[in-house]
C-alpha cells in the first residue's frame, strides 16, 4: 500500500507550519518590519508556479497572456521584496558610524 | 538520479535557504546575510524551474522577467522608509495577484472537457484563486489607504457584515458548483471577480490605524495562496515556502493584536474609531488645563537632565524628523545626558517600523528599548520626550475601564519626572481617543510640526 501524494503533501504542509512558528517566534520586535517584507519576498516563490504554467505547451493565447502577467507580478514581488528588505537591514548598525552629516 | 530528482533537490536547497533566512532574522547582525541567502535560494528555484524540462515559451517568459525585475527593483530603491508599509502592501498584492492568475491559467490546463477535475487539485485551484484575488484587491485598498488615496477613516454602511457574509457564502457556493459540475471558464472568472470585490469590501471598513494588522494578515493570505498553488502543481517548494509565510504572518498578526489588546475579530469587524470620536470626547481637551511651552524652556529641561527617554510615534515618521531627533540626541549626549529611545511595538505604521526609521537615521540599535525594558526605567527618568505619539502613551489604557483602548499595554511615560509632548495640535490621535496625559500637571506641550520643533530644540540646546 502506498501513501497517496496528497497525504504526503499535507504532511509537508503541517511540518512547514511548525517550522514557520518556531523560527518566527525568535525574531525580535525590532526586526518585525524586515520580517514582514522578507516573508513577503519569500511568497514570491509563486513565480515558480507562474513560470511552470506560462511554459505549458498548446495554450490558448489569452491563457498564455494571463500566465505571463502572473510571471511579471511574481518577478516584481521577488525582486522588490528582497531589495527592499536588504535596504532596510543595511541600516541596522550596532555601533555609531562616523557622522556623515556633519 | 533522474532529472526530476535533481530538480527536487534544488528545490530542497531553496527551502533550506528560506528557513535559514528567517532564522538569521533573530539578530540584526546576521539578518542582512540571511536575506541574501534567501535571495540566493529564490534564484536557485527559478533556475531549477527553467532546467526541469517541458518549459515552453522560454524566451517570452525571460523577456517578461527581464522587463519586470527592474520595475520591482526601482520601486524598492525609490521608496521612502516612511512609506514602507504601503510598499510591502503593494508587493504583497502583486504576489497574491500572481497566485490567482496561476490558478486561472492552470484551471484551463487541468479541466478536462467533459467530466470533473480531481477533487484535491480542484479545491487547491479554487483556494488559490479565491485567496490570491482577495489578497490582491485587499492589499491595493490597504495601499490606497496608507498612501491616502482612499480615506483612512473606516468606511461603513448599514448591513455591511451581512453583505460581506453573503458575498463570501456566494463565492464558496460558486466554487463548489465549478468543482462539481460544469467546468466553465466564465464561472471561474466570475469567482475571481467576486473575490476581488470581496477583497475591497473587506478592507474598506477597517481604519487606517489598523492597516498594519491588515497588511500582516494579507501577507499570511498570500502565503496560503502560494501554498495552495503548490498543491495544484504538486511542488513542495511552493507548499513549504507559502506555508512558512502563512505561519509567520499569522503569528505576527496575533502578536500585533496582543500589543493593542484587541482580538483579530475586533480589528477586522470593529471599525475602530467610529463610536469614540464623538464630540463629548473632544470637549474636555479644548485646551483647559493644558500647559504649552517654548523650545527654549524644553531645551534647558533636556540639557540639564541626567536621563532622557525619547518616545517616538507616527508623528515623527510623517514629519520625517528621525534625522533631526538623532542630531538632538547627539547634542544631549555630548553634554553627558543619558539618552535612550522607548519603542512601543505598534509605534509607526507597522510592527518594528519605528526601529527601521531610527536605524535609517543612524541611531545604534542597542539604544532602542522595547516596551518591557523601557517601562521599569521611567520612574528613574528625568524627562520623557514624546514625539508624535499619542495612544501608546495614554494612561487611560491602564486605568480607565471605559476607554476604548483600556487594557492595551502602554509606555508609562507619566511615571517620569517630567513629560514633554511634541504634537501638532490638540486634535485627538489617529484613533480619535482622548488622552489625559496632556492634562497631567507634569506634562508640558510643545505644539507644532515635529521636525520643526525638534530642529528648534536642537538649536536652543546648542546655544546654551
Amino acid at each position: 500500500m502506498r501513501t497517496s501524494l496528497i497525504i504526503i503533501e499535507v504532511t509537508v504542509l503541517v511540518l512547514a507550519i511548525f517550522v514557520g512558528f518556531e523560527v518566527i517566534s525568535k525574531v525580535p520586535t525590532m526586526l518585525h518590519t524586515p520580517l514582514m517584507s522578507g516573508t513577503n519576498a519569500i511568497h514570491g516563490i509563486v513565480l515558480v508556479g507562474a513560470i511552470i504554467v506560462a511554459g505549458l505547451p498548446h495554450q490558448a493565447t489569452w491563457i498564455r497572456i494571463v500566465a505571463l502577467v502572473a510571471v511579471a507580478l511574481g518577478t516584481m514581488n521577488v525582486v522588490g521584496g528582497f531589495v527592499v528588505t536588504d535596504r532596510m537591514l543595511a541600516m541596522f548598525k550596532g555601533r555609531r558610524r562616523p557622522d556623515e552629516q556633519g | 538520479m533522474s532529472r526530476a530528482d535533481a530538480i527536487a533537490l534544488a528545490y530542497l536547497a531553496t527551502i533550506v535557504a528560506f528557513i535559514l533566512a528567517l532564522r538569521f532574522l533573530s539578530s540584526p547582525k546576521t539578518a542582512p546575510i540571511g536575506n541574501r541567502i534567501g535571495a540566493l535560494g529564490m534564484a536557485i528555484a527559478i533556475a531549477a524551474t527553467f532546467a526541469r524540462g517541458g518549459v515552453h515559451n522560454v524566451w517570452s517568459i525571460l523577456i517578461v522577467m527581464l522587463v519586470s525585475a527592474p520595475i520591482g527593483a526601482f520601486a524598492a530603491r525609490a521608496v521612502k522608509m516612511t512609506a514602507m508599509p504601503q510598499m510591502v502592501a503593494l508587493f504583497n498584492g502583486v504576489g497574491g495577484g500572481a497566485a490567482a492568475l496561476v490558478a486561472l491559467s492552470d484551471f484551463h490546463e487541468v479541466a478536462p472537457e467533459p467530466g470533473r477535475i480531481k477533487a484535491d487539485v480542484g479545491i487547491a485551484i479554487m483556494l488559490s484563486a479565491l485567496i490570491g484575488a482577495v489578497s490582491f484587491a485587499g492589499s491595493l485598498v490597504a495601499f490606497g489607504k496608507l498612501q491616502e488615496l482612499v480615506s483612512g477613516r473606516p468606511i461603513v454602511y448599514p448591513g455591511q457584515k451581512v453583505v460581506n457574509g453573503a458575498l463570501i457564502a456566494g463565492l464558496v457556493a460558486l466554487a463548489i458548483v465549478v468543482l462539481a459540475g460544469p467546468q466553465r471558464q466564465a464561472l471561474v472568472l466570475a469567482l475571481l471577480g467576486g473575490a476581488l470585490v470581496f477583497g475591497v469590501l473587506f478592507v474598506l471598513p477597517i481604519g487606517g490605524a489598523d492597516m498594519p494588522v491588515v497588511i500582516s494578515l494579507l501577507n499570511a493570505l498570500t502565503g496560503l495562496a502560494a501554498a495552495a498553488t503548490g498543491f495544484v502543481l504538486h511542488e513542495n517548494v511552493l507548499i513549504v515556502s507559502g506555508m512558512l509565510v502563512g505561519a509567520s504572518g499569522t503569528l505576527l498578526t496575533m502578536l500585533m493584536g496582543r500589543a493593542m489588546n484587541r482580538s483579530l475579530a475586533n480589528v477586522l469587524f470593529g471599525a475602530f474609531g467610529q463610536i469614540v470620536a464623538g464630540p463629548a470626547a473632544v470637549a474636555d481637551t479644548d485646551g483647559a488645563g493644558v500647559r504649552s511651552t517654548t523650545p527654549d524652556d524644553v531645551a534647558v529641561m533636556l540639557a540639564y537632565a541626567k536621563r532622557v527617554v525619547i518616545v517616538p510615534g507616527y508623528g515623527l515618521a510623517v514629519a520625517q524628523a528621525q534625522h533631526d531627533v538623532r542630531s538632538l540626541a547627539d547634542l544631549l549626549e555630548a553634554r553627558g545626558v543619558d539618552v535612550s529611545y522607548a519603542i512601543h511595538p505598534v509605534a509607526g505604521r507597522m510592527p518594528g517600523h519605528m526601529n527601521v526609521l531610527l536605524a535609517e537615521a543612524n541611531v545604534p540599535y542597542p539604544q532602542l528599548k522595547e516596551m518591557d525594558d523601557a517601562n521599569p526605567e521611567f520612574p528613574r527618568t528625568d524627562v520623557a520626550l514624546v514625539i508624535g505619539a499619542n495612544d501608546v502613551v495614554n494612561p487611560d489604557a491602564r486605568s480607565n475601564t471605559g476607554s476604548p483602548i483600556y487594557g492595551m499595554p502602554i509606555l508609562n511615560v507619566d511615571q517620569a519626572r517630567q513629560v514633554v509632548v511634541l504634537k501638532r495640535s490638540m486634535n485627538p490621535g489617529f484613533a480619535g481617543i482622548e488622552n489625559p496625559l496632556f492634562l497631567n500637571p507634569k506634562t508640558v506641550m510643545l505644539f507644532g510640526d515635529a521636525k520643526d520643533s525638534v530642529e528648534k530644540l536642537a538649536a536652543s540646546v546648542k546655544n546654551l
